[in-house]
This record gives C-alpha cells, structure tokens and sequence, in this order.
C-alpha cells in the first residue's frame, strides 16, 4: 500500500451507460498488490482530484477495472479519460467482502444502481469457484433500463447458472421485465435464511431496506454484508472525513457486517 | 415453485387448507387482462408463475407500468374495502398462472371464521404497508444522480 498515487495507464475505456465507465488500467511501472472484491482505490484524475473508487474487475498481469460514474467533477474526469490517457492510484484500501465467510452457503447479492460495480468482482469470484458455494441469486435495481449497467455479462452469469433479476422504477415503452424496488425481487427467490449469506450494495437508503427484508426474512443481521460510502480523503484511517461512529470506512469498512451497523445507520447526522 | 405463496406462508395449515378449499387455479396468456381501472374486485390471486403489470391509463398515452408483480406474490386488495373496485389495471406480462380466490367468498369466512379472518388480513395489512413503503422510497428516486437525496 502506498500513499502516493501510482502512475496507471488506461487501456480500454468503454462506456456502460450514458454516464458510466468502465476503466481498464494497467500499472506503468510498479503494481499495486492486493486489491479483493470489495476493496477501493484512491483515483487520481491529474489536475482535477481524487476520489475512492471500488475495483469492478481485478484482471491478470495488474490488471485492474474501475467503473465510474460521472457525477462531479473528478468522476466526470474520470469519464472523459481515454485509451492511452494517465492516471493515478493509491490503495488498496479497505476491508473487501469476506467471501470465506460465505463459502459452502447460498450467496444473494443485491445491488442498486453503480453498487453493482463492486460486487462484480463477486458474482466473477463465485461463478469461477463451483462447488465452493451453494446457489447463486443476483438481484439488481435500476433507474431505468438503459442505466443497467453490464448487460452483456449478465446473461453470460444466467447461463452460468445463477438466478439474475432486473427490476427497474421507470420503465420505457419496450421494458418487458420487472418494474419496482429492488426487494421485492427477494419475495420471488427461494430464500433459505439459515443458508444464505447476503451481500448488498447500493444508495444507503436502498441497502437500510434491502437490510430490514432480510432480517424479516430470516436472515442474522451477522449473515448480511454491505458496502457503505461517505466522504473520503485520505483512505489510510488518518483525516477522520469517513468516520461512521465508531468506524472509519475506509480502514474498517467499506464492507461491513450489518450487525455491526445496523445500529449506527440509524442515527441521523452519523 | 418451492415456496408457499407469502400471503400463505405462516398461516396456519388448517386456516390454509379452509381457504384453499375456495380457490381454483386460473391461467393467463401473455397480453391477457387481469383486470381493469374500475371494474369490480370481485376476485384476488396468488401468482404461481409469470409476470404481471400493474398499470394507469393516462390519456392520450400509453398504460403506464408503476410495478409488476411474480411468483409468490399476492395480486389485489381493492376487494377487501367497498367500494370493491380496482385502483389499477393489471395485464399478464408473459403466461401467468395462479390461484384465484372469489373475493365475496372469501370475506364470508373471515366473517364467519373471525380467527382465521384476522390472520388473513394481519397478512394483508402487512403486503399493503410494504408496498406503500417500497413506494414512498421509489418517490426518492434514489438511483438518480447525486444519490438523489438533495442536500
Ligand atoms: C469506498 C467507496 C467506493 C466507491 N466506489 C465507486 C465506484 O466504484 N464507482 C463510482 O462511480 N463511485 C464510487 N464511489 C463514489 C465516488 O467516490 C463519488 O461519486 C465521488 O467521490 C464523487 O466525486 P466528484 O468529485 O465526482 O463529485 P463531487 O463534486 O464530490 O460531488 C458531486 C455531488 O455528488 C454528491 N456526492 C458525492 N459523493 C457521493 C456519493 N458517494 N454518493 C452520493 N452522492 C455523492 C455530492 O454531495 C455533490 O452533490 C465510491 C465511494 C466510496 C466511499
Ligand atoms: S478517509 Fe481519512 S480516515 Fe477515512
């Protein structure tokens, strides 16, 4: 892990949607190590700033993919930048998702909107390891249906055997698929409480949600895993910017068990 | 399908079976109407299989879709309160099939058998607060850029 950021070069810039990403970087001399589903590195856009982004993709040879969404000025910069272009990156930071926890059981991974981004490397991880865990459910919500994000991969992960859903909240003239939150998927999947671990990323409104249905569901609060965001600026656990009570996310999260944050995501201001 | 549908899954199995006893399975072809804005609800179901769009005419447009509904999900309420009419239309989205339920039927035994009626719309009261609350949070918009929540 480094503090200074490490010159990366694009190799393949391709846009996902209207306003997202993804960024293929590969290292221009020295490699950033380490980097697991979950975790996040400091991206630097020259000139502009520097902001946390999660790895949607951990390839060979250093590879690396960042999916971006353009919403500011940094991430906006980030999604102007082309092949050839450079980049820098500090990281990994943060605690990933913890997969061993989830091995030999059922995995449910629930996404909103860009939370799909970080758990890519997941639904990757669990389809390359058959027979380690039990059956896969991934079950995304979007705005609309041009917002989805990977389209392509998703129906190779259905023909790969997991169980996709889709919903979206505002459906265009030709979306034959679901319309609605995203956790009224989970009333459709054959949820075995006991067995199942859930990992669920998105806004924190939708994760709070999402959260609450599978507890009522049956689910352990410990059995249910998320990825959490606030502001960021140092990522080493010093500047104090991503502070959630007790926790520092960029040290001790982003991933959390909700156990240890169902409380705190309660209070207002935290 | 391995799972009771929800409305049914804690019921009592006697209070299950009682209500069974008034349900006939009823299948729909993709396209097919369940049923329209403010005709009669006189009837309810329980989606077994496939898909269904619950609509709003808005003139000069197309029906709009605010939500869809599958398997293990209970379509229809508007039968439990007069005026007995539907909010909503509802449109099969591929082959549906279900169990549907004859709604006048179905509120003779909860007045008859006040145990089981209590059950059922404690089930009831709960799908419908989850739906409004799963409403009021796609009334944030909250994939919109920014989050969407304004600071
Ligand atoms: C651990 C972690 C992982 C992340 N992973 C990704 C990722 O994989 N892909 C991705 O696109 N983004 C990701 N983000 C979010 C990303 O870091 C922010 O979008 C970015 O910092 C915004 O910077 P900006 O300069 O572009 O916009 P700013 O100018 O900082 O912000 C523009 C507007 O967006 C609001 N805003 C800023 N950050 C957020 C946020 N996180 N959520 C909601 N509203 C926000 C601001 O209040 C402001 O109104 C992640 C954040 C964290 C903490
Ligand atoms: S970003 Fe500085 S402490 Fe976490």
């Amino acid at each position: 892990m480094t503090t200074v950021p490490v010159p990366y070069r694009v190799t393949a810039a391709s846009a996902e949607t209207a306003d997202c990403v993804s960024l293929e970087v590969t290292p221009v001399g020295q490699a950033l190590p380490g980097f697991t589903p979950g975790r996040f590195a400091m991206v630097y856009a020259f000139g502009v700033g520097e902001v946390p982004i999660s790895v949607s993709a951990i390839g060979g040879g250093h590879r690396l993919v960042h999916t971006v969404r353009a919403i500011g000025a940094v991430t906006g910069a980030l999604c102007r930048l082309r092949a050839g272009d450079a980049v820098g990156l500090r990281g990994p930071y943060g605690v990933g998702w913890d997969l061993d926890a989830a091995a030999g059981s059922d995995v449910l991974v629930v996404a909103g909107g860009i939370g799909l981004a970080p758990l890519r490397p997941v639904v990757r991880h669990v389809l390359g390891h058959p027979g380690h865990y039990g059956r896969l459910r991934v079950l995304i919500g979007t705005r609309a249906p041009e917002d989805l994000l990977y389209r392509e991969e998703l129906a190779h992960w259905r023909r790969a055997a997991a169980q996709v859903e889709v919903t979206v909240d505002r459906p265009g003239p030709g979306w034959r698929g679901s319309v609605g939150l995203v956790t009224t998927l989970l009333d459709r999947v054959d949820t075995r409480p006991d067995r199942t671990t859930a990992l669920v990323c998105g806004p924190e409104v939708m994760i709070r949600h999402t959260a609450r249905a599978l507890l009522a569901r049956g689910l352990p609060a410990h059995r249910i895993q998320v990825s959490l965001e606030r502001n960021m600026r140092c990522g080493t656990g010093h500047c104090g910017h991503c502070q959630l009570g007790p926790l520092l996310l960029c040290r001790d999260g982003p991933v959390v068990g909700y156990h240890r944050t169902r409380s705190l995501l309660a209070v207002r201001e935290l | 399908m391995t799972a009771w549908p929800l409305l049914l899954d804690t019921l009592p199995q006697v209070q299950r079976e009682r209500l069974f006893t008034l349900a006939g399975e009823r299948d729909f072809p993709a396209g097919g109407t369940l049923f329209d804005e403010g005709g009669v609800a006189d009837r309810f179901w329980l989606i077994r299989s496939g898909e269904v769009a619950l609509d709003v005419y808005v003139p000069g447009r197309r029906a709009q879709v605010v939500e869809t509904l599958g398997p293990r999900q209970q379509l229809g309420w508007s039968w439990i309160f007069p005026p007995y009419r539907w909010h909503l239309g509802a449109r099969a989205l591929c082959p549906v099939r279900t169990w549907e339920f004859p709604a006048a039927e179905v509120r003779e035994l909860c007045t008859a058998d006040t145990e089981l009626g209590y059950e059922l719309m404690l089930r009831c009261a709960a799908l419908i607060a989850d739906r409004l609350q799963a409403t009021r949070l796609r009334l944030l918009d909250l994939y919109a850029p920014h989050g969407s929540v304004p600071s």
